[in-house]
């Protein structure tokens, strides 16, 4: 291997525009790209990447790896792996920026290993050391109840980023980058794994990533039904429903409606919380929201440490009058 | 021919124990086991364990669980036993200490899984409750070189494939791999079951398999730290909550909707 330089970071698109986190990790990497005095890259694999290409420029890539083959159009988990491995291993980054998305929770982990390096998984911040030249990260541990500072040993150190957590930069279009073919070698062989099957079963209406009101319950609602009396308050707000693992692990509503480490990391700009106790798994999920609201009957509830406003009381009482007063505030 | 099925399982803190006894150990950057609360075998790696235990239920296979850590307490270690699983093969070593380095332990379950011969299929928990580094599994299919499918709810096998229902966020899809193969699996895969009697019996006499790391053939270059841990803090959380009070719990409801209106939140 050449000897190791710039921050590289692992870009993808969606819909033929560069996505959300590819831009948040753009931001993340130019800062510790200045800090290191080196340059900034970007990855995008697919067909045709003219324009999320140039979106990464606008967004802060001095340089963009466009990784074009036939086989890329579809983002399969083993020849994105293959692709990214090759293009390591040529262009030696000193480190790697992964966003913690679905793929890149599996595809993080898997490059790291191929490469024999290691990887700070779930960052909530990178940075550079300035003195070692060196990647630190800080990462949540024991369920998001401490935090670990790491740094890796060996070359290109990779950092999977948590979304939503950085916010992108402006996109500037008068920027300067540029773009550089990296063709692949792939055969449909590698490719191992297939789907054969897909199924949705998102509820109808605002997508929980994306509502800005948010309404959540837990275990404390005691069963499926009351669900409905928040699915209502939801549409009321224009917002969606989301859960706490313990609602959806006693199968009162569907696995994508989990909030939490293991589930959909959310910012909404309001975040009601109705019978949730507030275990930091839970917390991991949503404490980027810019409100969070708790209605719990346990004084002692660990979500009021979390919560901007907070009501002690039993949510068959406080959710009524609080939609009924909802609806009657917001009619006019 | 049974399917030769491993799972690998991780003692660890139970993580249901009180946040109040949450402590942390500057000097030793590491966790302090609550002296009142046994250690648990890690929830994932429960499901990990009735999955393979599912697809025991429908044909012939053996299971085999194997862990890795400092030191265990067997009684805990043996539930995947008196779950049904067949063998327990405990990796224990002062020197496997480190587990926040996945590099490490994903290279000695490797050598203890070729040891035993290799597998049909691995299954794991998704990720361990107290590094959450979700890197290990994944390791040791990219070192064996295995095919693999991440966050399944429901895992079959039929012949030589492994069908995974693999979670997505709005939903889930069938995934298909050829043995052997590694899977990961997560909650979704539902509770897993509660031992039987028998099952306790069973396991009381069974001896797990321990070895030692020279029982074990590992390249030394390969088990050079690659992640180090600088420092372990507790978060500190600054958030004021501002308790919004009423008459009764419906009056507090109303209240509730009029401060945020006040707030120009809603």
């Amino acid at each position: 291997m050449p000897e190791a330089t710039g921050v590289l970071v692992v870009g993808d698109s969606i819909d033929g525009e560069l996505s959300p986190t590819s831009r948040e990790l753009l931001a993340v990497g130019r800062r510790a790209a200045d800090d290191l005095g080196e340059e900034l890259a970007i990855s995008l694999l697919g067909d045709t990447l003219d324009v999320p290409s140039q979106q990464a420029i606008a967004f802060g890539a001095d340089k963009v790896y466009a990784v074009t083959h036939p086989l890329l159009a579809e983002a399969q988990v083993e020849l994105s792996l293959a692709a990214l491995d090759s293009l390591c291993r040529e262009a030696a980054p000193r480190v790697v920026l992964i966003g913690r998305t679905n793929e890149g929770r599996e595809l993080a982990p898997r490059l790291a290993f191929r490469l024999g390096v290691g990887l700070a998984q779930d960052c909530l911040e990178v940075s550079i050391d300035q003195e070692t030249r060196t990647l630190l990260a800080n990462r949540p541990v024991y369920g998001g109840n401490a935090v670990a500072v790491v740094s890796l040993a060996y070359t290109p150190q990779i950092a999977a980023v948590r979304p939503k957590v950085y916010e992108p930069a402006d996109p500037d279009s008068s920027r300067q980058g540029e773009v550089v073919s990296f063709p692949v070698e792939l055969d449909d062989s590698q490719a191992r794994s297939r789907v054969v099957n897909t199924v949705q079963e998102e509820a109808e209406g605002i997508k929980l990533e994306d509502a800005r009101i948010v309404v959540s319950g837990g275990r404390g609602l005691g069963g499926p039904e009351p669900f409905q009396d928040l699915e209502e308050l939801a549409k009321l707000l224009g917002g969606a429903v989301g859960a706490s693992r313990a609602a959806v692990d006693s199968g009162w509503v569907p696995a994508s409606y989990q909030v939490g480490l293991t589930g959909k990391t959310i910012t909404p700009d309001l975040y009601i919380t109705v019978a949730i106790s507030g275990a930091s798994q839970h917390l991991a999920g949503c404490s980027g929201s810019k409100v969070i609201v708790a209605i719990n009957k346990d004084a002692e509830a660990n979500i009021f440490k979390e919560a901007r406003y907070g009501v002690i009381g039993d949510w068959e009482q406080v959710v009524p009058a609080f939609a009924e007063a909802v609806r009657e505030l917001t009619q006019d | 021919m049974p399917v030769n099925i491993a799972v690998l399982a991780k003692q660890v803190i139970d993580p249901e124990m009180p946040m109040a006894a949450f402590r942390i150990d500057d000097t030793a950057k590491s966790v302090v086991p609550p002296a009142s609360i046994p250690p648990v075998v890690n929830g994932f790696d429960e499901n990990a364990v009735e999955a393979a235990l599912q697809i025991k239920d429908s044909q012939e296979a053996t299971v085999t669980v194997l862990s890795m850590g400092t030191s265990f307490a067997l009684d805990v270690m043996k539930k995947p036993l008196s779950m049904g699983a067949d063998e327990l093969v405990l990796l224990q070593d002062d020197s496997f200490e480190n587990t926040i380095d996945s590099f490490f332990t994903a290279q000695v379950l490797t050598s203890a899984i070729n040891k035993l011969g290799g597998f049909d299929l691995i299954i794991c928990g998704r990720q361990a409750s107290d590094w959450d580094n979700a890197q290990v599994p994944l390791g040791v299919a990219e070192i064996l070189g295995l095919s693999t499918v991440a966050l399944g709810k429901k895992v079959d096998v039929a012949g030589d494939k492994v069908s995974v229902e693999r979670v997505t966020p709005d939903g889930y899809e069938v995934v298909e791999a050829p043995l052997p193969a590694l899977v990961t699996v997560s909650n979704e895969l539902g509770q897993p079951r509660y031992p039987t009697l028998r099952g306790i019996m069973a396991a009381t006499r069974k001896r797990p398999t321990i070895w030692s790391a020279s029982d074990l053939d590992m390249d030394a270059g390969q088990l050079e730290p690659r992640v180090t841990l600088r420092n372990l803090f507790i978060p500190v959380r600054e958030q004021q909550c501002e308790m919004v009070e009423g008459e009764d719990g419906a009056d507090a409801g109303r209240q509730l909707a009029l401060r945020l209106r006040e707030a120009k939140i809603i």
